[in-house]
């Protein structure tokens, strides 16, 4: 007799929540009616009304949570193991975080509450903005943009709105190859021609390639600082005097500020427009692909293009009918973020609101403030780490990165998966899987497919574009010593094995709820919904 | 582990970095704190917030104080719901790419359109990726955006549309809808999409098909942004010429949180899957012939395409758009029917209750199904301040965006808000519009 060895989930015959729906069952109960019945005919006209109900399940409360809690176990979670995904900055989201979130006064304010009743919400979002423009070197912050792309976005924008108010109409925004997808597809959106720059031998811009494609026409350079390498571009001073030179903006990609917070700032580094992810940094948890948000930082010049509306700082006898006057976040000055008062000594207290007279703004991005509730958890985390909290994290995210870079080579795996570029690396880095490829006869997907079934989920893969089947680790300073021991470790056993056999590899994974799966018949026969 | 790495401190490790661009100094920012600490001065600062707890609250305007039921908090707080990352490896997560796959559908089936993505960041910002769509897909040089579509969206397309080099003109609103007639007339070729919302800002159920044909003579594509909630009961935007439906999602179990984050919803006509922003979950086999999903069509997305994608789109907003698709699964193929009656009945009750005190009309005479707007003959901020006072968030001042309904006030109900809260509302509202008229006729 043989074993099944297969695992329940794997057993399992999937359904969705609609294949599970049984007429007549439901979970709500709703409140009856408590108004003199109308006739609805009266209240919507036949045109407008719905001749049949929208096919939604029917189902009890137990089922739809049996349902989802069994779904949620077909996931790998940051919170349940290694997760060095280069570039998304996977580390530890701090539970505290999801409490002051959901304090009533946070969940459930209402976005046009008047500002008078949501200064505690105001007031976070300033001190917010006093951290971030600290962080970041800049001087101005909006809030506004939901995600790291939606930062770019008004950047580009912003970057539109500088130039054309200064009656100049470029037609061109530089990336770096290396650059991560959403800078390019960004330049498209706002309507600029995308110009790749080459990256340097040593892992850097290709300064000659910038000079030589740096002119009148070019309306902004994009730029990851550490980049999408993983290093730090030692010539980032010469870059911007390069960019300003003809006259155009430089925009700080902040997809990798963990490395760097406290140590330098990109307003130092002469950027212009800084992004920043807090769903990468400041530990808003990633819900499987958002909640996120993507707050900018700007310089002086680019401040009157923000998006609308603008928060400030009214002192007493400024406000009402003074738009245009107050504070704004960064300016004043060891305003500390996170200081139990904010008011100046003998004023009365300090009043926070919106301003929409902002005539040379871009506009709106979004609806409303933007994410609030990840600004609570972006708040939280940078009072409960403080300055030296904050340098500790780039500090141990560059250790960390280094370790395992040094812990892959003892093991012996540098010859199968050289480091891409040969140096000391900033919080994370690239190894090429090539040589694995051509010796050992397996992917890097095949190794990241194997890596599930030990428990680990694989680094990002097949980016940046420019390495050869390229593995980008990042670990992050919440990952302890022993982990990246054991991460090391298998990856050592992995390439080990493949030796022996390479298909069990190329097969991986096994152990997982489903094996790998058809991505090409996806694509090719789209279904995309449930069929009735 | 520097010993390993073979440097001597952290300082080298950040070598790269050029000594004159080293901070030197330690941020500007407090010392750190414990995680009580933490927590009660965050306390404090959400206390001085006047939450939907501690007031009657009629405000809507985009955003809905609906109950959202327990068992959401529950499965949104599992960590294997609220920590991985988008699901780029598809053994690993197909929790999240069903839940994508369910949402979807259940997308759809409101909708009545069918293929929807799996979110968008939120609403106004789900119309203006719409406002792209139609750029990609005509590439013509106008588009016609109503009066009645929400104020953030019509700002956010503008926005937007700079960027990708189209221009923005209003239709204007008459008896509180779409005027057809204006449409009609601003319609021609070179129209890329027109832009409806439903029901509109005012409240006002807008007449979709005919607006929807007059746009299709003129080969322009409609796009309409829809509020989910009410389609139990208002046609879906599928069945009314629609090629795009967009929408705030919030409605669907979504906290208020200040705003955000909630999620936006994008459905549109099968032509236009290719180009449709964002994540989108696809079902498939494994090696084993099981049955799984993945994300699919990703040669639209930016990270394969990249300057040629059809959006920048990259992290949006799935735990959010989990809620959705809970909630819709606990309202079900019946309750969202009876909550979408319930709601039109109580909202004409409020307008028939208000509109009856003195100093208060009707701002129009349209269908409403979840909110309404009123005309006040005493100034609006005043009468909203001493609502407040006495406990009633009476509304959103239509002032706030529009000068020209600076007498407008937008009443907005849920399943929270009772026959006796509603004529409570009455009673505060009328003594406030009284006050401020004799307050103003003291003065004169």
């Amino acid at each position: 007799m043989t074993v099944d060895t297969q695992t329940p989930q794997q057993r399992e015959q999937v359904k969705t929540i609609f294949e599970k729906s049984h007429p007549g069952r439901r979970a709500a109960t709703l409140p009856a009616l408590d108004v003199p019945a109308r006739s609805l005919d009266e209240l919507i006209p036949a045109v407008s009304r719905r001749a049949s109900p929208p096919a939604l399940p029917e189902i009890s409360e137990p089922e739809i949570v049996r349902h989802y809690n069994r779904l949620s176990q077909r996931n790998f979670d940051l919170d349940s193991g290694f997760y060095p995904l280069g570039s998304c900055t996977m580390k530890h989201n701090p539970k505290l975080h999801e409490r002051v979130a959901a304090l009533p006064g946070n969940a459930r304010l209402h976005p046009a509450q008047v500002p008078a009743r949501a200064q505690g919400a105001l007031e976070l979002m300033w001190h917010l903005e006093c951290a971030l423009s600290e962080i970041a070197g800049l001087p101005h912050v909006s809030l506004q943009p939901s995600a790291g792309s939606h930062g770019e976005l008004a950047g580009v924008l912003l970057t539109r709105a500088y130039h054309e108010d200064r009656g100049e109409h470029r037609t061109k925004v530089l990336t770096p190859d290396t650059a991560h997808g959403t800078n390019p597809a960004t330049v498209t959106m706002a309507g600029y021609e995308v110009v790749k720059v080459g990256t340097a031998p040593d892992g850097g811009v290709d300064v000659d390639d910038l000079i030589a494609k740096a002119d009148e026409q070019v309306a902004c350079l994009m730029l990851t600082n550490p980049n999408t390498l993983g290093l730090f571009d030692s010539n980032i001073a010469e870059i911007a005097r390069i960019v300003h030179g003809v006259g155009a903006t430089l925009y700080y990609d902040g997809a990798n500020l963990n490395a760097i917070m406290g140590v330098t700032r990109p307003g130092d580094m002469g950027f212009d427009i800084v992004h920043f992810n807090l769903h990468k940094s400041f530990t808003q948890p990633h819900g499987g692909g958002g909640p996120g948000s993507g707050p900018i930082a700007v310089s002086e010049r680019m401040e009157p293009y923000l998006p609308r509306p603008v928060l400030v700082r009214r002192h007493g006898d400024e406000r009402a009918g003074s738009a245009g006057s107050g504070d704004v976040a960064g300016t004043t000055g060891g305003d500390r973020a996170g200081a139990e008062n904010g008011d100046r000594p003998g004023s009365e207290p300090a009043f926070y609101e919106l301003d929409f007279e902002r005539p040379k703004s871009i506009g709106r991005l979004r609806g409303f403030q933007g994410n609030y509730g990840v600004f609570v958890r972006a708040y939280a985390y940078i009072c409960s780490l403080g300055a030296d909290g904050l340098r500790d994290v780039a500090e141990t995210s560059v250790l960390n990165a280094n370790y395992l870079l040094a812990r892959l080579r003892r093991a012996g795996v540098a010859e199968y998966l050289p480091v891409a570029y040969d140096r000391l690396c900033m919080h994370e880095f690239v190894l090429s899987g090539a040589p694995m490829k051509r010796e050992l006869k397996i992917r890097t997907l095949d190794l990241a497919k194997r890596l599930l079934d030990h428990g680990f989920h694989p680094p990002t893969v097949y980016f940046p574009l420019l390495v050869d089947e390229a593995l980008l680790i990042e670990p992050t300073e919440t990952e302890t010593r022993e982990t990246l021991d054991a991460f090391a470790d298998v990856i050592a056993e992995i390439l080990r094995e493949a030796r022996e056999d390479p298909e069990i590899a190329r097969n991986a994974p096994y152990s997982t709820p489903v094996r790998r799966l058809d991505e090409a018949r996806a694509a090719k026969h789209p279904v995309i919904r449930q069929r009735r | 582990m520097l010993a390993e790495i073979g440097v001597d401190s952290i300082e080298d490790l950040f070598a790269d970095v050029p000594d004159d661009l080293l901070l030197g100094r330690e941020l500007d920012l407090p010392p750190g704190r414990t995680e009580a600490e933490v927590y009660e001065h965050l306390r404090a600062l959400a206390e001085r917030n006047v939450s939907t707890e501690r007031e009657t609250c009629f405000l809507g305007a985009g955003m809905y104080d609906h109950y959202v039921p327990a068992l959401i908090d529950s499965i949104l707080s599992r960590s294997e719901f609220l920590t991985p990352y988008t699901p780029y490896q598809p053994e690993v997560s197909q929790g999240g790419l069903q839940v994508m796959f369910e949402y979807q559908t259940a997308i759809c089936e409101l909708t009545a359109l069918p293929v929807a993505n799996a979110s968008m960041y939120e609403g106004p910002s789900a119309l203006a990726a719409a406002g792209y769509l139609a750029k990609l897909a005509n590439g013509r040089p106008r588009m016609l955006v109503s009066r009645g579509v929400h104020p953030h969206s019509r700002e956010t397309l503008e926005t937007l549309a700079v960027g990708y080099g189209t221009t923005v003109e209003q239709v204007t609103l008459r008896d509180g809808v779409t005027d057809r007639e204006a449409l009609t007339n601003a319609l021609a070729g070179d129209v890329s999409a027109i832009f409806l919302q439903q029901p509109n800002f005012l409240g006002a159920v807008e007449d979709i098909a005919p607006l929807a044909a007059a746009a299709h003579e003129h080969g322009a594509l409609v796009v309409c942004a829809c509020d989910p909630l009410t389609l139990g009961v208002l046609a879906p935007p599928g069945e009314c010429g629609v090629d795009v439906a967009v929408g705030e999602g919030q409605t669907l179990g979504n906290r208020l949180d200040f705003g955000g984050p909630s999620f936006g919803f994008f459905a549109a006509t099968e032509e236009h899957l290719r180009r449709m922003p964002g994540r989108i979950a696809g079902e498939t086999v494994d090696a084993d012939g099981r049955r799984g999903f993945v994300l699919t069509l990703q040669t639209r997305e930016q990270h394969i395409r990249r300057e040629r994608a059809t959006s920048n789109i990259c992290t949006s907003q799935a735990l959010n758009a989990l809620g959705g698709v809970i909630y819709l699964s606990w309202l079900g193929r019946r309750g969202i029917v009876e909550l979408g009656e319930l709601l039109a009945q109580r909202t004409a009750y409020a307008r028939d209750t208000l509109s009856a005190l003195p100093g208060v009309s009707a701002l129009h005479d349209q269908p409403v199904v979840r909110e309404f707007a009123v005309h006040l003959q005493a100034p609006v901020e005043a009468v909203l301040e001493r609502c407040a006072a006495a406990g009633i968030n009476a509304g959103y001042a239509l002032g706030r965006d529009d000068p020209e309904l600076a007498d407008g006030l937008l009443i907005a109900l849920t399943e929270q808000r009772s026959r006796a809260d509603i004529d409570r509302l009455a009673d505060v509202l009328g003594a406030a519009v009284a006050a401020e008229l004799e307050h103003v006729g003291t003065r004169a």
